[in-house]
């Protein structure tokens, strides 16, 4: 009866270990005082009804960026904890975690870095951008938009939900290679945690992907060809093509492990006339391309700012095209040379070892591109810069040691171990999470017209650059002295102890830099009345047709379509002069919540999935089907908003924006400091209590 | 704005909602191509048990074979009636190919039932694994598919044949086609590779 009712859950599976206690916790006390806020400030129909349902993929973007940033601070608390393990664990000190604890700590901060932060940043940013790039105001399925993003969101609740019930996650890595995933070696419920949570993500991935390509490919503004797109669009596109190619080899493989572990199948088992290896090919076959998945928008981004920045178009438009569909084309032939330890022969082993060296080329097209776009180029110094040459220093290195891990017999000695590891965080740390910073900053003043902090902005980056600094580079000194990857003890004898000590006060300092991201954030807030954009949306002088564009954009993004005929529309619409708009009706989608029940259900069912709970399993299905076909065949999802209405939004824009611009001192030299900040912040605390504001909210 | 705006308007969505559903239906193949990997690497690795040689009846696969290729046949006419705007001949045509697909099910699931039976399961090998996987997937897609067929012609019943339903028939149309040229492969490798 029990089984029947909640499967393999016991009483057993509730928190019971310290740090599932924690997060159980602070799971609830944020929840909490959420709800206390909104209750108490009457926000609950404002969050329903202008966030959780909009269709606007602004809105969306905006949704992703803030998961992806609560993901970034999860998946960095992982991390520290790992560090400061094995900072301690030498000799006949233990450190403070158990080894399996370890082990899930690193599984869980592989998966929630790769999947539930980086593409939460790269998916927040192509929902934003992409549309205001194209001249388009809308995606071409707002349904399939914010299905994809709830289905998202459903992973991260799966990815964990092992802190309240079931108590551990996965154990194995975090691609959980065979057999060591099978039942056999991890019967717990965490290796069903990583499936699902990362089945859910990977079906919205894909569904998101659909969309960018169908809106990028047919909802372009008038006379914008393909080698007209900007170079961002280019590089989501690039991206989202990859996708669709790879993400439905991670979904079937997915199934395949769940089937061998629920079902008894045997795919990747070592009985019965399985093959582990496979599972090792099928996973890098979706994981390779993957990376590139993320650091092909990023490319996109630097290309963007690297051209606004240096006041001059990008050096070869055609070549950066050209090199990011190479890039995207090489990284599908690639994936073996994460095994070429396994054995699969020597010519085998040459002929991948030859396409990742080979795929140094298109990538250094881009990299010479950019640089040489700077050259003779007025080039200013503001923090999106910064995160460009920081990321150019960087990814050198990180592609550098990637060509000497492309050469099959050097891979042979640092297979698995640290240099490997500092090898990839170069790539990701430096390439994509460094776009995505570059971008925030180069984007922020059309996100929310005003511009970030700059002084604050700084520090935060050098703090980035110098932890990163020191993190990494003992790293890779410690892989080439043999230590393998994860690693929670050594002995005292190998001498490692000092560099790990200095890795996790890197890891410190990078903390100072998200924290101080966090400050900056804070204090553009409080100061935004100041920095305000006065320059109608085009803070940078920018060229492409996002700045064209008021900031923030109407919902409806532009009101009239823009009309485009060079690479760098709006550059050459500033030349020609702009033309005075003339209203017409739009067509936009209506608010819609079955993103939301669908991937609730798709919740559900997972968790059922895990636990076996084969009522909840049937009951959600047939709740997602039913939700489908009612909304199939629902014939009224758009509404039309007249001419005369946008002339009177735009009007009432044009005046309140009138009434903000009186001189404005936006010198970046008068910005708040960290310390100024701090002192606001105590002294609107003592406020607040001594003279019981919050009865004024 | 006038009608000639907005059946463009209309025009351009359906453009757009066809193409995102052939980019779809690639996503699903690439699933199949994991699965049909996945039974090259496996199908030998029978661990001592029965091969699909002395498995598989030939009869029986190429019966369920004809079946679903007429229930294409049938599918394409209806869409024919479809954009003719002819809602009897559409109703009946895809009837048709709804009853023609859920006899392919029927007997599919009576040759799984059979070989459950004789205690060739999902479990026994990796190639009995890799076979059902497979071949599970094709059924369950036909089930949706029939779900699908099933759901819109009771709409089509009860708001006739309007635009929004000859874009909805297409995509059916192209899911059900789509399965049948996944059919074809499974015919030609499973079975038929099974006797070569």
């Amino acid at each position: 009866m029990k089984e029947l009712l909640v499967g393999k859950l016991t009483w057993e599976s509730l928190p019971h270990q310290w740090w599932t206690i924690a997060g159980t916790l602070s799971f609830v006390l944020l929840g909490v005082a959420v709800a206390v806020v909104l209750t108490y400030t009457k926000r609950w129909k404002w969050l329903w009804n202008d966030w959780l349902t909009s269709v606007d993929p602004k809105k969306i973007g905006i949704m992703y960026f803030i998961a992806g940033f609560g993901m970034l601070l999860r998946g960095g608390l992982d991390v520290l904890m790992m560090w400061l393990q094995q900072a301690l664990s030498s000799g006949n000190s233990h450190g403070f975690l158990t080894a399996e604890h370890y082990q899930e700590i690193f599984t869980a901060h592989g998966n929630i870095m790769v999947f539930f932060v980086a593409m939460a940043f790269i998916f927040g940013l192509i929902n934003y951008i992409v549309p205001l790039q194209i001249g388009a105001r809308d995606l071409a399925s707002p349904l399939m938009n914010t299905l994809g993003f709830w289905l998202f969101i459903g992973g991260i609740v799966m990815v964990n939900m092992f802190f309240v019930f079931g108590g551990e996650y996965a154990a194995t890595g975090w691609l959980a290679v065979a057999p060591l995933s099978g039942k056999e070696f991890s019967p717990g419920a965490g290796v069903d945690y990583w499936v699902w949570s990362l089945m859910i993500s990977g079906v919205g991935t894909t569904l998101g992907a659909i969309n960018f390509i169908m809106t990028i490919l047919k909802m372009r503004a008038p006379g914008m060809k393909l080698l007209k797109m900007p170079l961002f669009t280019w590089g989501s596109l690039c991206s989202m093509m990859m996708a669709v190619t790879v993400f439905p080899l991670l979904t079937a493989t997915l199934f395949l492990v769940y089937f061998d572990r629920a079902l008894g199948t045997h795919f990747f088992t070592t009985t019965g006339g399985g093959d582990p290896m496979m599972y090792t090919n099928l996973i890098w076959m979706w994981g390779h391309p993957e990376v590139y998945v993320l650091i092909l928008p990023a490319f996109g981004v630097f290309s963007e700012v690297v051209s606004t920045f240096s006041r001059k178009p990008i050096a070869s438009y055609k070549s950066a095209v050209v090199g990011m569909i190479g890039v995207s084309v090489l990284a599908l032939s690639v994936w073996l040379h994460h095994f070429f330890t396994m054995g699969a022969g020597a010519n085998v082993n040459a002929f991948f070892g030859l396409m990742t060296t080979i795929i140094a080329v298109p990538t250094s097209v881009l990299v010479f591109n950019w640089i040489a776009t700077m050259y003779k180029g007025k080039i200013r110094f503001e923090t999106p810069m910064l995160w460009f040459l920081g990321f150019v220093a960087i990814f050198a290195i990180g592609g550098i040691s990637g060509v000497m891990l492309a050469i099959p017999p050097v891979d042979f000695q640092l297979h698995n171990s640290l240099f490997l590891v500092a090898h990839f965080h170069s790539t990701v740390i430096g390439g994509v999470l460094f776009g995505v910073f570059c971008a925030y900053s180069y984007w922020f003043p059309k996100f929310t017209g005003f511009r970030l902090n700059e002084r604050i902005g700084r520090a935060a980056f050098w703090f980035w650059i110098a932890g990163f600094c020191l993190s990494f580079i003992p790293m890779y000194i410690l892989g080439l002295m043999g230590a393998s990857r994860r690693l929670d003890h050594y002995d005292a004898s190998t001498g490692w102890q000092p560099l790990f000590i200095l890795m996790f006060i890197g890891g410190l300092v990078i903390a100072v830099g998200v924290a101080l991201q966090v400050a900056q954030i804070l204090a553009s807030f409080i100061e935004k009345k100041r920095l305000l954009d006065t320059t109608n949306g085009d803070p940078w002088n920018g060229r492409t047709l996002e700045w064209s564009t008021q900031s923030p954009p109407a919902f409806y993004n532009f009101t009239v379509i823009p009309h485009v005929s060079s690479v760098d529309a709006f550059w050459s619409m500033k030349k020609h002069g702009l033309k005075k708009p003339v209203y017409e009706d739009i067509h936009m989608p209506k608010n819609t919540a079955v993103g939301i029940y669908i991937s609730l259900f798709a919740t559900f069912a997972s968790f059922a999935f895990v636990w076996d709970i084969v009522w909840l399993i049937v009951a959600s299905i047939i709740a997602i089907i039913v939700t489908f076909v009612i909304r199939g065949f629902n014939e009224d999802s758009e509404y039309t908003l007249p001419a005369q209405k946008i002339q009177q939004l735009e009007e009432a824009r044009a005046h309140k924006n009138s009434a903000h611009h009186t001189a404005i001192n936006n010198d970046p030299h008068h910005d708040m400091s960290t310390w100024e900040l701090v002192a606001y912040l105590y002294k609107f605390a003592i406020d607040f209590v001594k003279n019981k504001k919050w009865r004024r909210i | 704005m006038s009608e000639h705006k907005l059946s463009h308007h209309e025009e351009e969505a359906d453009d757009r909602a066809l193409f995102g559903f052939w980019v779809y239906l690639m996503t699903d193949l690439l699933m199949f191509a994991v699965l049909f990997a996945v039974y090259a690497v496996l199908h030998g690795n029978t661990d001592g048990g029965e091969t699909g040689r002395e498995l598989f009846k030939l009869p029986l696969a190429l019966t369920n074979t004809l079946i679903l290729l007429t229930s294409s046949f049938t599918c394409g006419i209806a869409m024919i009636a479809a954009r003719k705007g002819d809602k009897r001949q559409t109703l009946l045509w895809f009837g048709a190919t709804f009853l023609l697909g859920l006899a392919f099910l029927a007997l599919e699931i009576f040759e799984f039932y059979e070989l459950i039976h004789e205690g060739h399961n999902l479990g026994s090998n990796a190639f009995l694994s890799s076979f059902f996987v497979l071949l599970g997937t094709h059924g369950l897609h036909i089930t949706f598919g029939l779900l699908w067929i099933a759901v819109t012609l009771g709409y089509i019943l009860k708001r006739g044949l309007n635009r929004h339903m000859v874009r909805k028939l297409t995509m059916l149309s192209l899911f059900w086609h789509f399965l049948d040229i996944v059919w074809i492969f499974i015919f030609t490798i499973v079975y038929l590779g099974a006797f070569v």
